[in-house]
């Protein structure tokens, strides 16, 4: 391959297409500069290359490079240092992304595994059907009838197993006649990774009616989860079904180096990058407007989640409707009344490009937020576990003691950094409002670094990984990702005022008492050699009452000591609560509101 | 920095409505390029196979995967009623018999040695799609559906619930900040479409699906009510195929807010005319707003429709979308280029515009629509 020195990439989402441009300037890669424009997959335009184009027009102007020539082509190689670019890659989420269906012969095996496999492919999961799932044929007939899909992933069965329920959810799909969302008149694809041994059943049953593929099985065996080839095959149903329908994609693609990537896809191919290259445990999070993509890799397994239903503008509704209004209000740093607050959410959702003007109406959104952020985190933790149904030899002795399969895989204590990305957490107007609200959210254990995607590209970044890895990990650390400094949060719970750890920097000795946020002052880039001593109903990594030595950074909010404890309680008491939110908003510096 | 987005919901006396009346699936278009549609005339139509319901004969007989074939008196396409054997073994010779009938008539589609199934397809459903607005044919979509045409004057409403529906406007109140109560419904209104200004109560909602109104237009309806009336929450803006005889078609917003005074003189000079009218929404993916749209008839000679293009310059009126300033009309006075520090900490394009209390102010562009002229 020739040097690489210009790099431009896109990512169109469902409002808005952002193009950044990577330079190699004294033999680094950085950001040089980024251009957006609305997305234009809908009428009147109904081309996604339109949107692109006026993307990639703003960063023109804005770099001084000729990137577009006469016939409105992105000009590749570059010719010289003002015009062209040498490679150019986009990921896509418009169009309301992709939508699977999954099945699997029992649901807390085969369809888990199935479902990992999708989402992990970047999709967004909008029914998972098992034999076991407590419906009657008929009703799941119906429903995978009425959802219409872009593809349908069926798994189940181990290699050698059971043939006869995988020929079940064949006549299933025989029965329910899918149809696609996309290209009326067209097969619905289909992948089959399920027992190797039931591939001519399966096959034979339902080949006529639907554009089947047959990958390896996803779980060959009980201990085994075998995602690869499902995921493979899904990415490609993707580029050849649901990218060729959508208005402009066949343009948008014979225009790239590299096959265009599920938004989603790509952001996890960045985070399993770099919590492979720096050997951390990651969680990251994209709120957006409609959905919560919720990222880990713990001990090197990645997993990816999707909230459908759980956004800031279109979908803020429906985090009332899950968190309820209660725990919503539990946030807010001053009284509300009920009935405005739901009908301000509501104008939110009729009226989603809206922004907050007061400094009230941000406390109001970050509270939903940080309700979106937990309840996505909820639904992340029950699939980002170990495999179920692994046999385990017991004694009489490990009856009682013995830990369970399936547990989740997410230990805050063991977590190394947090990231944030999406309206709400990206452009928050201050640094610690971002960091406060993730703290609130995931209640961070031990010591763990804040950060966020400075202006999220994490999706362009991802598909450029693939490409060229080193130079995405170079602008990854360089110019995506803002840290906000270390928290230092001790698990546990004492009474007010208790204090709870005492932390050594610099020899001297500092006492925090429970119930109290504190930022000390630690820079970007800085460290200090810190120990943490907790007191005996304390854990920071240890174990209770045991100190702990570590090196903290600072960012751009410095070294946070979070003593409300974990569980994080508020009090009960509503003056009491608005109350000590207000103390911890005055702790970071932050006004109140309201 | 990005092309700030300001949204504006058509209100206009007359326009060019399009509208593509598509079938689910593909099938047989009825109408032809130029014919004159009504809104209840069948355009196009097509048929959804049916579900296939399978039954576990093998099972049920007690017989081995294998021999079920012995047991059958069916065959692969046969024709079917309810009832009717399907298959039998007998033993004891012949003193005891194990059946298996059919749960619903239709067609055997399937008898798997995989599973022991036999598998019933129900007669297909026909599906027809309507006019749903009186115009003329402009395309037909071959074997999809036809795209109808009318000059008509149309309101585009905030959100909505059920679906298309006719019936003649009825204007329930003289201004357009009084809102709609219990008492001003009775049956005389079955069928037709009322207009309030700037409420709808619970009550009196639940009473106009009680006598069959067809529509209620208005500025607002309180959060609360909406899910009393509907029975559940809803959590995503996807509406449409709500199971309710009055379709609801707010203007403005949740709360009580005045209908905008062009919303509501607008609907008052249509008085008595038929509307078409449809409360889908779907804000997110392919924006669908609800509709009234009253079509304005071939005797009908004007200008020649031309719809302004909205632009975001200085003397636009606006009217405020979001708090401090919602509902409110103004005037831009002022875009200024650059990102200016509102007070939630943001620094973000904006406008500064009078409002029609003679106040001066700064708006973020986003929560501001322009009202057509």
């Amino acid at each position: 391959m020739a040097e690489i020195n210009t790099i431009l990439a896109t990512d169109c989402g469902s409002t808005t297409t952002k193009a950044i441009l990577i330079e190699k300037v004294d033999g680094e890669y950085r950001l040089s500069v980024r251009g957006e424009a609305p997305t234009t997959v809908e009428a009147p335009f109904d081309d996604v290359t339109v949107g692109v184009l006026n993307a990639v027009f703003e960063v023109e102007e804005l770099s001084g490079r000729k990137i577009i020539d006469e016939n409105n082509l992105i000009m590749r190689p570059a010719k010289d240092e003002k015009s062209g670019v040498d490679i150019y890659l986009s990921t896509s989420s418009a169009g309301g992304g992709l939508q699977m269906t999954v099945a699997g012969v029992v649901k807390a095996m085969s369809a888990e595994s199935a479902q990992r496999a999708a989402l992990g492919a970047g999709a967004i999961i909008i029914d998972v059907i098992a034999v076991d799932d407590g419906r009657k044929d008929y009703e799941k007939v119906k429903r995978i009838r009425e959802l219409r899909p872009d593809m349908i992933l069926t798994s189940g069965g181990t290699d050698g197993g059971t043939v006869k329920h995988l020929a079940e959810i064949a006549e299933m799909l025989l029965a329910a006649d899918p149809k696609p969302r996309l290209g009326m008149g067209m097969k619905l694809p289909v992948i089959f990774a399920g027992n190797k041994n039931a591939r001519e059943a399966f096959s034979e049953i339902i080949k006529d009616k639907v554009d089947l593929r047959i990958v390896d099985n996803l779980r060959p065996s009980l201990e085994a989860e075998n995602l690869g080839p499902a995921r493979a095959a899904i990415h490609e149903l993707f580029l050849q079904h649901v990218m060729q329908q959508a208005p402009g994609y066949g343009k948008l693609s014979s225009w790239t180096d590299a096959g265009i990537m599920s938004t989603p896809n790509a952001v996890g191919k960045i985070i399993e990058t770099i919590a492979e290259q720096f050997s951390m445990n990651v969680l990251a999070v994209d709120i957006g407007g409609a959905t919560t993509d919720v990222f880990s890799v713990f001990e090197g397994t990645f997993t990816r989640t999707v909230s459908a239903n759980l956004g800031l503008s279109y979908s803020i509704c429906n985090v009332l409707t899950e968190a309820g209004i209660g725990n919503i209000q539990r946030w807010i740093p001053f009284d509300t009344d009920e009935t405005d607050l739901r009908n301000k959410l509501r104008n939110k959702m009729i009226r989603p490009t809206t922004i907050p003007h007061t400094l009230g109406d941000l406390r109001v959104e970050q509270a939903v937020a940080r309700e979106a952020l937990r309840l996505a985190f909820e639904h992340h933790k029950s699939l980002a576990r170990s495999l179920k149904g692994i046999q385990q030899v017991r004694t009489i002795g490990d009856l009682m003691d013995q830990g369970e399969t399936g547990l989740t895989l997410v230990k805050m204590m063991d977590l190394d950094m947090i990231i944030g990305s999406g309206g709400v957490l990206s452009h928050a107007p201050r640094a610690a409002e971002t960091a406060y609200m993730m703290m609130d959210a995931y209640q961070p254990e031990g010591v763990t670094m804040l950060a966020k995607d400075s202006i999220f590209m994490m999706p362009q970044l991802g598909v450029l990984s693939v490409v060229h890895p080193e130079a995405a990990a170079q602008v990854f650390q360089r110019d995506c990702l803002i840290k906000f400094g270390h928290v230092i949060a001790p698990a546990g719970t004492a009474r007010p005022g208790e204090t709870c750890c005492t932390v050594t920097i610099d020899g001297k000795n500092m006492q925090f008492k429970y119930g109290t946020l504190s930022v000390l002052p630690l820079g970007l880039g800085e460290t200090k050699e810190v120990t943490i001593n907790p007191t005996r109903g304390f854990d920071v990594g240890a174990g209770k009452g045991k100190s702990i030595t570590a090196t903290v950074e600072g960012g751009t909010v410095g070294l946070i000591v979070d003593m409300r404890g974990r569980p994080l309680l508020l009090p009960a008491d509503k003056k009491a609560r608005i109350s000590k939110l207000q103390e911890w908003h005055t702790a970071l510096g932050l006004e109140v509101g309201g | 920095m990005g092309t700030a987005y300001t949204p504006g919901l058509k209100v206009s006396p007359r326009t060019l409505v399009r509208k593509y009346r598509r079938l689910p699936l593909k099938g047989q278009v009825l109408a032809s390029q130029g014919e004159v549609v009504s809104p209840d005339m069948v355009v196009a139509r097509t048929e959804i196979p049916g579900v296939m319901q399978t039954v576990r004969a093998a099972e049920a007989l007690g017989v081995d995967l294998h021999d079920l074939h012995k047991a059958l008196r069916v065959q692969i396409g046969d024709t079917v009623v309810k009832d009717q054997l399907l298959a039998e073994t007998r033993s004891f010779f012949g003193l005891m018999r194990n059946e298996v009938k059919a749960p619903i008539p239709g067609t055997v589609e399937l008898i798997s040695d995989q599973t022991g199934h036999i598998g019933i397809r129900l007669t297909a459903t026909p599906i027809e799609v309507h006019g749903y607005i009186q115009g003329k044919v402009a395309e037909v979509v071959p074997e999809e559906g036809v795209i109808v045409e009318t000059e008509a004057a149309m309101i585009q409403g905030i959100f909505g619930v059920g679906g298309e529906k006719t019936g003649a406007i009825h204007m329930l109140v003289s201004n357009p900040d009084q809102p709609i109560t219990e008492d001003m419904i009775d049956e005389s209104m079955a069928g037709k479409v009322i207009v309030g200004g700037s409420n709808v109560s619970g009550a009196a909602l639940r009473k106009a699906n009680q006598v069959k109104v067809a529509g209620v237009v208005v500025g607002a309806i309180i959060d609360r009510d909406l899910i009393d009336f509907l029975g559940y929450d809803i959590g995503v803006a996807i509406t449409g195929q709500e199971d309710i005889d009055t379709t609801l078609v707010i203007t403005e917003g949740f709360g009580s807010i005045m209908m905008a005074d062009r919303t509501f003189n607008l609907l008052k000079s249509l008085e008595g005319k038929q509307a078409s009218i449809n409360g889908a929404t779907q804000i997110r993916a392919g924006v669908i707003r609800p509709e009234v749209i009253v079509p304005l008839g071939e005797d009908i000679k004007g200008d020649e429709v031309v719809d302004a293009v909205q632009a975001l310059e200085i003397g636009a009126h606006i009217r405020a979308i979001r708090e401090p300033y919602f509902g409110m009309l103004g005037n831009v006075t002022a875009l200024p280029p650059e990102p200016v520090l509102i007070p939630s900490g943001s620094t973000v394009r904006v406008l500064e515009a009078e409002l029609t209390d003679g106040r001066k102010v700064t708006i973020p562009r986003a929560n501001v629509e322009i009202i057509a002229e």
